[in-house]
């Protein structure tokens, strides 16, 4: 241990990669990342509960609408629909004249607006499954006591959905932070942008690479164990007595 | 302990004898990083054209060697020279000192400063830093112009860095970036700024300076041993040089001056 | 028909480098898949801690950094190992880590781990019963794999590898980024130099709508296969 820690002292003290200053850079990129992905998993998740209702509405000109939202984007990579908002929104004719272009100018909207509409599509499809999944028994309980659908909703289905959908969600914000490292093809400067800027500075694939790697390590394990967490407490009554 | 030398300094001598035995082979490939309009770019079917393109194939022919083109990004582009990708970079590669650190140059074949460009009706004072505080420039990563503004301005000016110089362009023209700051050639045939209806114009001076940044031209980069390979270009660069041909060539891209005198290198 | 501005032969080509990246990273994925699930299963301490770290450290880190990493640092490691080899054993080989490798390799190796998770949960699911009852009529332990276990377990499988190919087949957009001309950046190309971004990028994104439903044709159609016998179809969930 003694000697790792020398080591280690030694690697910082005598490399011209890892200064104060391109430390900085990652710290600046963790910071974006971090933004950029918790804001699209909220907003994502506040579209994505009505939108897995209207998924499983009898009436087809509600669900067929929102089926075509999460296939197409589900079924397409990430990476082309930040291109089509990237480099879509900037045709638009004269957005640039009008306020909304303070906003579109800069490249973190763009990918939050990309972001938030694909986790959403994601989450719609785990919400929309978790209400599927309820009980018959609960929701002819619900009936019996004479609830309206709206209550049912808010009481009994929603409630027990949202638990059942926490492991498949638990994914959901994995494969997002994941999926985050390509804002920096759109020159965000989030954590994989700071990687490749200081590669491109010093040539040293290893070091710049492998050190953001553990970094997204470390905020994976960070998110993993939040959802244990939170399973272990949400789901109590759900594990085998025995188990 | 004397014989454990010996086999070192035996594998050391081998290593290198081998390396040349083993680029022997009169195939070159030369990397280049696509698009740098005019230097190189694709046509939609995919056939690539442009200055360095035409310059490349005059030297290969007049050193008779058989080269073929690889094209690489530009932040990868040294290191895969020094893993054996290919065996020469012609890529409008400044020679900077930190770069001459890992590869060899050739003597320099052009050489251009760099300019400022914005949009024509905004007012932006270059030398006065304190007015540039949060406006936005777009360079190519990991190139000189990229040392330059982080250097210069990365205090106040928000720097964002792009794959290729295109994107860059692409992104001034849609109003995303304040400012571009790019290599001359490359800013005359994107932005057409020197046009009167042009709706990009120049600011400031154009920039040579530091050397330290800048260096002293575009050359050729080779591998540090692949000494007598560089000697051919070298004597090829002087031969188109001094036949006239260089000046042809650059006549069809530019209608400005960008030869060095390159004799005297 | 739409006018591509003389980029669509080269789209079509691009779809093609598109299609032999995603086959040739399943190939792979597959294989390492399948090697991970037995190391697993393995009695071997170590090779079950290996094939733990390999999942866990793979599935830890975004694609895209593995990406770069090993198609910048690929490379030199793997000179060190082939220049090693020269000195030690006379054998010269160079092996050129091009952005195709780079792709196939990193995307292999990511849903290796993933693979290796589902096979793993359906060798699992086979009945032990039925691996006994071939031994008892003296079955060699291949003759039982080809004949027992496999069947039943790629039954299991079926549902989480065709999810996981859906995803593969998403995650060859990256390649671009890296710069092997997939559909993908023929698109990114064509729209940035004629600015028409949805006319390049809405066909793209329809050939992976389609690659992906006839995806889900195919596997549903593998499902009944290997359903004879069971009954209903399991149901397409996970």
């Amino acid at each position: 241990m003694e000697q790792l820690n020398a080591w280690f002292v030694e690697l910082l003290s005598n490399n011209d990669i890892f200064t104060a200053n391109t430390l900085g850079y990652y710290l600046d990129g963790l910071g974006n990342t971090v933004r950029l992905v918790f804001l699209s998993l909220i907003i994502g998740l506040v579209l994505a509960v009505p939108l897995a209702i209207a998924r499983g509405s009898r009436r087809k000109w509600i669900k067929w609408p929102v089926f075509f939202y999460t296939y197409v984007f589900r079924g397409t990579p990430l990476l082309i629909q930040l291109y089509m908002i990237y480099y879509g929104v900037v045709f638009i004719e004269g957005i640039q004249d009008t306020f909304l272009w303070v906003i579109l100018q800069g490249a973190f909207y763009p990918a939050l607006i990309a972001f938030t509409l694909n986790t959403a599509a994601y989450t719609t499809e785990i919400f929309h499954g978790a209400i599927k999944a309820t009980p018959r028994g609960e929701i002819e309980a619900a009936r019996a006591y004479g609830m309206s659908r709206a209550l049912m909703m808010r009481r009994i289905i929603m409630p027990s959905a949202f638990r059942r959908a926490l492991p498949a969600y638990g994914n959901e914000v994995i494969f997002m932070l994941h999926a985050s490292a390509i804002a920096s093809v759109v020159t965000i400067m989030d954590l994989t942008g700071a990687a490749r800027f200081v590669y491109a500075r010093f040539y040293a694939p290893f070091d710049a690479f492998l050190f953001v790697a553990a970094i997204y390590l470390c905020l994976t394990f960070a998110i993993l164990y939040l959802f244990r967490h939170l399973e272990k407490k949400l789901l109590a009554h759900l594990k085998p007595i025995n188990g | 302990m004397k014989k454990l030398l010996a086999l070192t300094l035996l594998g050391m001598v081998m290593t290198t004898a081998t390396a040349q035995a083993r680029d022997g082979d009169d195939e070159i490939r030369l990397a280049i990083d696509v698009p740098y309009e005019p230097f190189v770019y694709r046509t939609p079917s995919g056939e690539l054209k442009g200055f360095e393109i035409d310059l490349g194939n005059e030297l290969c022919e007049r050193a008779n060697l058989d080269c073929t083109w690889v094209e690489q990004s530009w932040s990868g582009i040294i290191p895969g020279l020094l893993s054996r990708k290919y065996d020469a970079i012609l890529s409008s590669m400044a020679i900077t000192p930190a770069r001459a650190n890992q590869v060899l140059f050739s003597i320099p074949y052009y050489n251009t400063p760099s300019v400022w460009i914005t949009r024509r009706g905004r007012d932006i004072d270059i030398s006065d830093k304190a007015s540039l505080e949060g406006l936005s420039v777009g360079v190519q990563r990991g190139t000189i112009r990229d040392s330059y503004v982080t250097q210069m301005y990365g205090d106040v000016l928000d720097i964002r860095r792009y794959s290729s110089s295109q994107d860059v362009a692409n992104d001034l023209i849609a109003g995303r970036l304040d400012l571009s700051f790019e290599d001359y050639p490359v800013a005359v045939d994107t932005f057409h700024f020197r046009e009167p209806d042009s709706k990009f114009k120049q600011v400031g001076e154009s920039i040579k300076t530091p050397t330290s940044i800048f260096g002293k031209g575009a050359a050729m980069a080779f591998r540090q041993r692949d000494k007598a390979l560089a000697e051919k270009f070298n004597q090829a660069i002087r031969d188109v040089y001094a036949n006239g041909t260089y000046d042809k060539l650059m006549k069809q891209y530019f209608d400005y001056d960008i030869s060095l005198p390159v004799g005297k290198q | 028909m739409i006018d591509l501005k003389g980029y669509g032969p080269r789209l079509l080509e691009g779809a093609l480098v598109t299609v032999e990246v995603a086959v040739l990273s399943l190939l792979l994925a597959l294989i390492l898949g399948l090697l991970t699930a037995s190391a697993k299963l393995s009695r071997h301490v170590l090779l079950h801690r290996l094939a733990t770290l390999y999942t866990t450290l793979i599935r830890g880190v975004p694609d895209l950094v593995l990406m770069l990493l090993l198609f910048f640092g690929g490379q030199i490691g793997v000179n060190m190992i082939t220049d090693w080899l020269y000195y030690q054993f006379d054998v010269d080989i160079f092996i050129s880590i091009n952005e195709f490798v780079a792709g196939v390799v990193t995307i292999g190796f990511i849903f290796g781990a993933y693979m290796g998770e589902t096979f793993r949960g359906a060798f699992l699911a086979v009945d032990s019963g039925q691996l006994e009852a071939g031994r008892a009529y003296g079955m060699s332990s291949r003759l039982i794999f080809r004949r027992i276990q496999f069947p039943q377990m790629m039954r299991h499988a079926l549902p989480g590898l065709g999810n996981n190919w859906m995803v593969l087949l998403k995650t060859t957009a990256l390649v671009s980024v890296i710069g092997l001309s997939d559909m993908v950046r023929i698109a990114a190309e064509a729209t940035k130099a004629t600015h028409e971004p949805f006319l390049f990028m809405v066909p793209v994104a329809l050939i992976y709508l389609l690659i992906a439903s006839v995806s889900e044709w195919g596997v549903a159609r593998l499902q009944k296969r290997y359903n004879v016998g069971f009954g209903e179809a399991d149901e397409w969930n996970n």
